[in-house]
């Protein structure tokens, strides 16, 4: 196994506030190799977005406590000075965010917003940072990359916008890329453009690659690794194939269920997760999740009271629920076989 | 797609649009003020002869009343007169009875009852003391104003953006007769640091010009710096928090360039129309700093001309004041389309 180029240890992050302390990441770890693609999967409030902020040092430094480790390369990134992170920050490791309008200034061209961002972490000149700024927008399928340089974010389309900050975020060829969410403020034909986009980009220059979404379709395309977040806590962490093909906790079902597939007959079928995500400064006692789960009753209460912890199920597949294999393998089979009988109902009610 | 307008020139047809809507604007202000000024006292039954008598002093004859009345044109329909008014302001005016001539060199704006000059060259006179004290203000509380509310919004919660913030308060309450009449009684009075303070040309003593201006200054920059001060944290802690501030630390830039060139940058375009405005509006006459420090500009003029009810006095500064808001919020629009690219496209 080669050396991973994240290393992500019991990290924490708390925000204290007026009404309590909100634990928005309590013990997340995870490794990340290069050339690999890890997606983080959550509701929102999961604390998938805060994970990849503290990654990335972008957390007010007095408002936010950060604890465990994250290390990039070997070096530890928690205490680091700030200096020293600002200085990896657009260099070593990037980040692309969600809504492109908003998170693109303004009141300067998109070529000069570009060229910023390698200008800070390479000693050239102006000339050449805006060359490398065309290069960018070219690279990531700007047409006419010279002219549109130029041209201010508002005058861009929003998949052009999202390009923009992709060639952005990878002008200073980054180890580490970090996507929040990058498709989500965007059209559905726009969607899969930037996912190949980010794809092809990765195989290119075979950097590690996370990527954050509420959206587990977005994930199946693109990850070699699935991270699945409940309120902070991480639920289920696996290959694609073991989450997809044999997910073991009950809320990464829940997921699977209210995700739109074409492969399966009608989209009327889509089963949402009961209830909402728990406030993070009184997460629900025992395992967060079991104000919401179908299955909390047969745990003899441990649910209730227990944390779960992390445990493997099968090499390098971790789950933290308190049902057995046995319990978790008999659920599973019954829910899928409620599905398709659901789904055969409706098929039959729709031919008679 | 591949022959792009240069991009001056969207500016430029911006620019000439909004003059000729400024023209157009000034005539309708100018036509409003007229008929404020002669058409209701008119309404509410004063003659063309009592308008004329104002010139007289008192015991006028009525021939006297009469002859000026030709003189000026008073019995003549108003709309002609309207126009007479515009013509004189554009090309100047002869007024001729026979038995006294005289011209009114342009701008016109008729003949003031209390000194019986030209008034254009009476405001002229004062023009340069309102300049002075309200460009020299404006640059201290811009400066001031701005620094303080950058420091405090990035400082949010700490003793100096409490100390600030309760001084910008008591900078916004408190009237410039009372702090200038404070500052005047212990700096001038007390301890004579600025004595005498009465306006010295620029061009005659550019050092007393300024030392006695110093007070007034403060005075005035006061008041607006502590509106800009509260006005720029509030619009530093909104930009700070956008996401392109975000954007900017994700790619590692030092966080005085984030501040200033991607927040301050934000931040300041309100503050740019809103500068203007003020600018503007206080060129037509700083009225209570002038009055509380007997600095004979625009805004003194203006009281007097009111005090002695000299319509064509109070006329000729409502237009000039009228002229300059109209033409700052030229300016403000024009460096608005300067500033942000959104409004240009």
């Amino acid at each position: 196994m080669a050396e991973a180029l994240l290393e992500v240890r019991d990290l924490r992050v708390h925000f204290p506030t007026d009404d309590g302390l909100v634990r928005a990441v309590d013990g997340v770890s995870f490794s990340l190799e290069r050339g690999r693609t890890l997606g983080i999967v959550g509701e929102s409030g999961s604390g998938k977005s805060v994970t990849s902020l503290a990654i990335m040092g972008l957390h007010h430094g007095t408002r936010a406590q950060i604890t465990g480790h994250i290390k990039l390369d070997g070096e530890e990134l928690v205490g680091a000075p700030a200096g020293r992170v600002r200085a990896l920050r657009g260099s070593k490791m990037a980040m692309i965010f969600q809504d492109p309008l908003s998170a693109l200034h303004p009141y300067y061209t998109v070529g000069a917003q570009i060229a910023e961002a390698y200008l800070v972490h390479n000693k050239v000149s102006k000339q050449a940072a805006r060359k490398h700024a065309i290069d960018m927008l070219n690279r990531v399928g700007i047409p006419q990359p010279a002219t549109r340089a130029d041209d201010y974010p508002h005058q861009f389309s929003g998949g052009m916008r999202q390009r923009a900050m992709i060639a952005m975020a990878l002008s200073c060829d980054p180890e580490l890329l970090i996507a929040d969410e990058p498709t989500t403020a965007l059209d559905v034909t726009v969607q899969a453009q930037i996912l190949d986009l980010i794809w092809d980009l990765q195989r290119e220059l075979q950097s590690a690659v996370i990527i954050i979404t509420h959206d587990l379709g977005v994930v199946a395309e693109l990850s070699d690794d699935i991270l699945v977040m409940y309120a902070g806590r991480m639920a289920e962490y696996g290959s694609a194939e073991d989450i997809f093909d044999d997910p073991g906790h009950p809320y990464t079902w829940g997921l699977l269920a209210s995700m739109p597939r074409i492969d399966e007959a009608r989209l009327d079928r889509l089963v949402p997760i009961k209830g909402t995500p728990p406030s993070l400064i009184n997460v629900p006692s025992g395992c967060p999740f079991h104000p919401r789960c179908r299955y909390a009753g047969f745990t003899d209460g441990r649910s209730q009271a227990e944390v779960p912890e992390l445990r493997q199920v099968s090499p390098g597949h971790l789950v933290a629920c308190h049902l057995t294999a046995d319990q978790r393998r008999n659920f599973r089979t019954e829910l899928v076989l409620e599905e398709t009988e659901a789904t055969a109902a409706r098929t039959t009610q729709g031919e008679g | 797609m591949t022959a792009r307008a240069p991009a001056p020139r969207p500016v430029v047809t911006f620019i000439v649009r909004r003059l000729i809507a400024t023209i157009f604007l000034l005539i309708v202000v100018s036509v409003i003020t007229f008929s404020i000024f002669f058409l209701l006292p008119r309404l509410a039954g004063q003659t063309t002869r009592g308008l004329a008598s104002q010139y007289i002093g008192r015991n006028p004859t009525p021939a006297a009343v009469h002859a000026i009345e030709q003189q000026l044109g008073l019995d003549a329909p108003l709309p002609v007169q309207y126009g007479r008014f515009l013509r004189g302001i554009v090309l100047g005016e002869h007024f001729d009875s026979g038995t006294s001539r005289a011209y009114c060199p342009p701008p016109c704006f008729g003949y003031s009852f209390r000194t019986q000059q030209p008034v254009w060259p009476q405001m002229v006179a004062g023009l340069p003391v309102t300049l002075s004290l309200a460009i020299g203000a404006a640059i201290i509380w811009l400066v001031a104003g701005v620094s303080i509310g950058v420091i405090s919004a990035l400082k949010r919660g700490t003793l100096f953006d409490r100390f600030s913030m309760g001084i910008a308060l008591a900078g916004v309450s408190l009237p410039i007769f009372f702090t200038g009449l404070i500052s005047l009684a212990l700096f001038s009075y007390k301890w004579p640091i600025f004595p005498n303070v009465t306006f010295v040309p620029l061009t005659q003593n550019p050092l007393l010009w300024a030392r006695n201006l110093v007070l007034p200054w403060i005075c005035l920059a006061f008041l607006y710096a502590a509106l800009y001060a509260r006005l720029t944290r509030a619009g530093m802690l909104e930009t700070m928090s956008e996401d392109y501030i975000r954007t900017a630390r994700a790619k590692g830039l030092p966080e005085r360039t984030v501040i200033v060139k991607h927040g301050l940058r934000a931040a300041l375009t309100p503050i740019v129309t809103i500068f203007g405005m003020d600018l503007g509006l206080l060129l037509g006459g700083a009225i209570i700093t002038e009055y509380t420090f007997s600095l004979h500009g625009l805004g003194l003029f203006t009281i007097l001309a009111i005090n002695n009810q000299d319509l064509p006095e109070i006329l000729g500064v409502t237009l000039l004041a009228a002229f300059f808001i109209v033409i700052a919020n030229l300016v403000v629009d024009v460096l608005y389309a300067v500033v942000d690219p959104r409004v240009r496209h």
